[in-house]
């Protein structure tokens, strides 16, 4: 078990720079999960805590001890690869033990630890079989049966779900949770993947473009995501976004056509502003009600638990998440609810969250 | 899902296949037949007809001294040279596997050597390792007589050995470096992850995840320096000195085609295929079982 301190690290490759200076602490026996869309940095981030990598500049740190310049197998760390790398010549045992077999413990101890290891992955069967006579699932845990027999400071996932279907992933998803819990090691959990990132993370790490764009836990990240990227990132249909300009007595949307009556607080007239509401946050209520917005259905889909209503609001498409039994047909009208206490503020230029309207907003009079 | 493209009726197939047929009947299969029964006949010098003898031309060849030094010399020649092609080979194709600097340069210029014909380099290393004008003159001056091909039949086979490897080195290289880079990179690093350092990486991951093109390469190298030392010997040291590097595929050449005897020449050919097939045989019975196929 150990922490691990990054302290403005940077990578590039030749003239590109893909890690801009990312600064996080993660804590001994915590579970951190690393999310963003591919080309974020993310991989290259935990391959540069693997020492896979070169670090560009910045420091990490295991322990207190500074990494930088220490070999891969010095660091302590195990990591579980998205193509689960396993060594296709050698039997699972032989896969499980390698490590050891490198660091010289004896024959015996290590058949021990291999078995103890099969055991907890529910492997002892297969121990003698190549990887390629294992299934997807299999393999994926041989894969961590590697990483777990050396009892690592720190575990390194590299995606490590990505290659299972559906049903697995789920069940691969719990299995790392219970396992994370058991041994209480410091993880760090790569992925792209929302759903994974919000049921594994103890803590949430937002990457875009080489940056971080917020660290909390995945309540925090869904309810107050720190910027329009991680508003729209994160959540499954994305948030809605409307443009509007700052009023005097409100917020001017959709090009003026609809008006947002609320306290200004502090922002100047004039000041390009972007409404964030999530689709799960919005009612559907009958057209023509009071405080609520008129809108055309452009398509239903389908989820068998809800239905994700896409709607057309004076040429801006907008989604609608609701669990309750309504199937309005494509072309009919709608009326959206929406509470102000479900509304995101993000600047329009920089994209960074403003709380100003927060404080005391009236009822919307849409 | 195989897809496989069926033919109706049976002699369209066979149509097309007869361009080949042709070919290989053509240019393999009738002049080993012709061999096969020119071995079995003694044949007129001047032409004239052939005269069956049977086994007599393999008897009086197999009862002969030089015959059997010849084999000896050819089996130490494809020994030698095979192992320091392939070990060469290897040991560039793993450096440069690694990035390191120049390996781009590198990967281009070891390919060169193998699109040269053997009597071109036979000729350039004969000027090379000359004992009076070359490289090697600089050796003798410090050790008068170290060095003397022409004399000395070590220095000649030696001299072969070098220039046969040097030409195979390339070829060796290009499979060998196509198969380092056929290995996942991340399995170097997760042997990297799990403690291994660079050369236990090599031979716990790497080694045995090329044995196929070592196996593909050990075979080809053999084969090939059983038939194509020819062009190489002939121009190097002819056969010599004192036979020493009277390779079989050269005394195929020499006795048939200098010494007019086309009979004993034939059954030479035929004994110099059955030795190689009989090798390659062996190669797949007992190497190929080390061999790990992915």
């Amino acid at each position: 078990m150990a922490s691990i301190t990054i302290r403005d690290v940077k990578k590039s490759y030749a003239k590109m720079q893909v890690v801009h200076g990312v600064d996080l602490d993660i804590a001994s026996g915590e579970f951190v999960v690393i999310l963003g869309p591919s080309g974020c940095g993310k991989s290259t981030l935990l391959r540069m805590i693997a020492g896979l990598e070169d670090i560009s500049g910045g420091e990490i740190a295991i322990d207190g001890t500074v990494v930088n310049k220490l070999e891969p197998r010095e660091r302590g760390c195990a990591m579980v690869f998205q193509n689960y790398a396993l060594y296709p010549h050698m039997s699972v045992a032989q896969n499980i033990g390698y490590s050891l077999k490198v660091a010289g413990v004896p024959a015996a101890e290590r058949t021990q630890r291999i078995q103890a290891v099969a055991r907890t992955l529910e492997l002892e069967h297969l121990l003698d079989r190549k990887p390629m006579a294992l299934s997807g699932g299999q393999r994926q845990r041989v894969a961590m049966g590697r990483a777990m027999i050396r009892e690592p400071k720190v575990f390194l996932f590299d995606e490590p779900l990505s290659n299972l279907d559906a049903k697995l992933r789920v069940q691969m998803r719990s299995e790392i949770r219970k396992l994370h819990r058991r041994l209480n090691a410091t993880s760090v959990f790569v992925t792209h993947d929302q759903v994974e990132a919000m049921t594994l993370a103890d803590r949430l790490v937002v990457m875009n473009g080489g940056r971080v764009e917020q660290v909390g836990t995945p309540a925090e990240i869904y309810s107050r995501p720190a910027s329009r990227f991680v508003a729209t990132f994160v959540g499954a249909p994305a948030m809605n976004i409307l443009e509007g300009t700052v009023e005097l007595d409100g917020l001017s949307l959709l090009g003026g056509s609809r008006h947002l009556t609320m306290a200004r607080a502090g922002l100047p007239v004039g000041t390009k502003v972007a409404m964030g509401i999530r689709p799960e946050a919005v009612r559907l209520v009958a057209p023509g009600t009071a405080g609520a917005l008129n809108a055309t259905v452009d398509l239903v889909e389908e989820l068998g638990a809800g239905r994700v209503i896409y709607v057309d609001l004076d040429g801006a498409s907008f989604s609608v998440m609701t669990s309750e039994a309504v199937h309005p047909e494509p072309g009919s009208a709608v009326g959206l609810k929406i509470s102000p206490d479900d509304l995101h503020f993000f600047s329009s230029d920089t994209g960074t969250r403003l709380e100003v309207f927060k404080a005391s907003v009236p009822e919307p009079a849409l | 899902m195989e897809k496989r493209v069926t033919f109706g009726s049976w002699t369209i197939g066979i149509l097309f296949a007869v361009p080949q047929l042709l070919l290989i009947f053509t240019f393999f299969y009738w002049p080993a037949g012709q061999a096969v029964y020119w071995s079995l006949t003694l044949q007129q010098p001047w032409g004239g007809g052939n005269i069956w003898v049977g086994l007599d031309n393999f008897r009086s060849i197999l009862s002969n001294a030089d015959y059997w030094n010849s084999i000896t010399a050819s089996l130490v020649f494809a020994g030698i040279s095979t192992g320091l092609a392939m070990f060469v080979g290897l040991v560039l194709a793993a450096l440069t596997d690694r990035q390191l600097t120049g390996s781009r340069f590198y990967r281009v210029v070891l390919i060169w050597p193998y699109g040269i014909a053997a009597p071109a380099l036979a000729m350039a290393f004969r000027f090379i390792l000359a004992p009076e004008a070359g490289f090697m003159a600089v050796v003798n001056q410090v050790w008068p007589g170290f060095w003397d091909p022409g004399l000395d039949g070590t220095d000649a086979m030696a001299s072969i050995i070098i220039a046969f490897s040097w030409k195979y080195v390339g070829y060796n290289f290009i499979f060998f470096l196509a198969a380092f880079q056929a290995i996942p990179r991340s399995l170097i690093e997760a042997a990297a992850m799990d403690g291994s350092g660079v050369i236990r990486r090599f031979w716990d991951i790497q080694f045995p995840l090329i044995t196929p093109t070592i196996f593909f390469l050990l075979v080809i190298n053999i084969t090939e320096s059983f038939q194509d030392s020819f062009g190489i010997v002939d121009i190097m040291t002819s056969g010599g000195p004192a036979n020493a590097t009277n390779l079989m595929v050269y005394k195929i050449y020499s006795d048939g085609f200098k010494g007019l005897d086309y009979s004993g020449a034939a059954a030479q050919s035929i004994i110099l295929m059955v030795l190689i097939v009989v090798l390659t045989i062996f190669q797949f019975r007992f190497i190929e079982r080390r061999v790990h196929y992915r």
